[in-house]
């Protein structure tokens, strides 16, 4: 291999470094006084409504949505504020499933966590209050991932629970509203 | 004071017997050592007085006091291999010993990153449960039953015994045996995340009465709070995120997602020895827990200032 050629190879793969871009880890939620929900409150969202497609989504949404930290540290949640009573593990109970595609009060981020935060009739309890505005956003953020909506690299290999459905790097991308491409 | 954290302090029995049985080890092969290094310095030394060769067949021949000095070589390695066999069979013995009549049982599970500690009583109504901290009475051997919650931890107090690993969905455990008071800092020995560092336990070994007095308050509920600031401090505790996590026994707050926070103010640190136990600390902590232990489970919470007055004057409380 000529030198020149050599020389340009090791140029392109300094290059690729720039690849190795680390996620940050935003664990403190800045502002602290950030407050949920952005843009969706109980009154536009209904079930069988027009499933909250006027929402933009804030840049805040982008920011937990697709960050495989605030997701791992939701997941923690989901089962410490006992999700799994009524949801169980995705599948539904007492709740409704959560790793379909059907949503009854809109599957974007800033829906979920407005249902979190306000709570929704026949059951759901509202958190607000009881868990920071970070914690529902990362909370919002894993229940999104539970569906596969969410970037393969963002999401966990592995479930905390044992499981026999395939992990969340596997499960195929299901579209927040019929008809809408699913997330890349 | 904090004794310096030293694996050759020998307060516990097991650090005193592997130290004793390391010292010998080390003074054994040390003598064994030189005298090699001697005998080839003196080899090298030597003019080579005889010629005679494996092929002279003469070899055998060797004269009396060679033959002596390997007979004697061979006599000193076996001895020092049967002493150095005996002394570690007598440690394990003497460590099996105390493991086998536990006179306290403890549970010990290791959180990301804190440490949850239970005492089992007799019955129900005698066990304790705090967090990070471990009184222990001295010249009582205790039985320690280490868990995970998470991810792999390990127990370590260096000045009383060795390290044992908590790996999550196993149980393992340690038995330990203080022989003098005092404190001592235990560490996490197994990197566990990006808080490993801020993940230690008080370790308190104090003679039996002084151990029963604080078995005995630690069985109190909590006190319910009586001025006003610590009472509105109490509702702010009971209503919203703390009581999400945390539990104090005696109240409505019964979670154990987080440390037991019952008898918070009578131990020596906050957020498992980041910060001393004091006014200030509480507050900066209960104001920002992510400033002071990025990454720790504790969220920033956003208080208004009179709602940490309200929460610290409540924590204060619960001596």
């Amino acid at each position: 291999m000529s030198s020149p050629c050599r020389a340009s190879l090791a140029l392109a793969a300094v290059a690729l470094l720039g690849g190795c871009d680390r996620e940050e880890r935003d664990s403190r939620g800045q502002p602290v006084t950030e407050t949920v929900p952005a843009g969706a409150t109980a009154d536009t969202i209904y079930p069988g409504g027009p499933s909250g497609s006027t929402v933009t989504l804030s840049p805040k949404a982008a920011a937990y949505e697709n960050n495989a930290y605030h997701i791992a540290q939701g997941q923690q949640l989901y089962g410490q504020m006992n999700c799994v009573g009524c949801h169980a593990h995705g599948g539904g109970g007492m709740g409704p499933a959560l790793i379909d595609d059907e949503w009854r009060y809109g599957g974007r981020i800033e829906q979920i966590a407005t249902t979190i935060v306000e709570g929704r009739p026949n059951g759901m309890p509202s958190f607000r209050g009881k868990l920071t505005d970070t914690q529902i956003w990362e909370l919002a953020a894993y229940v999104r991932a539970m569906s596969g909506q969410v970037r393969k690299d963002a999401v966990g290999a592995r479930t905390d629970e044992p499981s026999n459905t395939p992990p969340l790097t596997q499960t195929r991308r299901e579209p927040i509203v019929p008809g809408e491409d699913a997330t890349p | 004071m904090n004794t310096v954290q030293s694996v050759f302090g020998g307060q516990g029995a097991e650090g005193a017997q592997f130290l004793s049985l390391m010292t010998l080890f080390t003074v054994v092969t040390t003598i064994i050592y030189l005298l090699v290094l001697a005998y080839l310095a003196l080899a090298l030394w030597r003019r080579r007085r005889t010629e005679h060769t494996v092929e002279s067949g003469d070899h055998a021949a060797e004269p009396p006091p060679q033959r002596t000095a390997l007979i004697g070589w061979v006599a000193l390695v076996n001895t020092g291999l049967i002493v150095l066999t005996v002394a570690s069979f007598l440690t394990d013995r003497a460590m099996a010993r105390t493991a086998s009549s536990p006179a306290l049982e403890i549970e010990i599970i290791g959180h990301q990153w804190w440490w949850d500690v239970k005492y089992t009583g007799a019955d129900p109504s005698q066990s304790l449960e705090t967090a990070n901290e471990l009184h222990l009475p001295v010249g009582v051997p205790a039985h320690i039953t280490l868990k995970s919650a998470d991810v792999i931890h390990s127990f370590w107090v260096p000045n009383l015994a060795g390290k044992q690993d908590l790996i999550p969905g196993r149980q393992t455990d340690i038995s330990i045996k203080p022989t003098r008071t005092g404190l001592f800092r235990s560490q996490c020995a197994e990197f566990c995340g990006v808080q490993h560092t801020h993940m230690a336990l008080d370790v308190t070994v104090e003679n039996r009465a002084d151990f029963l007095r604080w078995y005995r308050a630690g069985l109190q509920p909590a006190k319910a709070p009586t001025a006003p600031l610590a009472k509105a401090g109490y509702a702010y505790v009971m209503t919203r995120q703390c009581a999400m996590c945390h539990n104090i026994t005696g109240t409505e707050a019964g979670s154990h997602f987080g440390p037991d926070l019952t008898h918070l103010a009578s131990r020596r640190s906050i957020a498992a020895g980041t910060l001393p136990m004091n006014r200030g600390n509480l507050y900066g902590w209960v104001a920002d827990p992510q400033a002071n232990k990025p990454g720790s489970k504790m969220p920033t919470l956003g208080l208004e200032p009179n709602e940490l007055h309200a929460v610290v004057a409540y924590l204060e409380t619960l001596k």
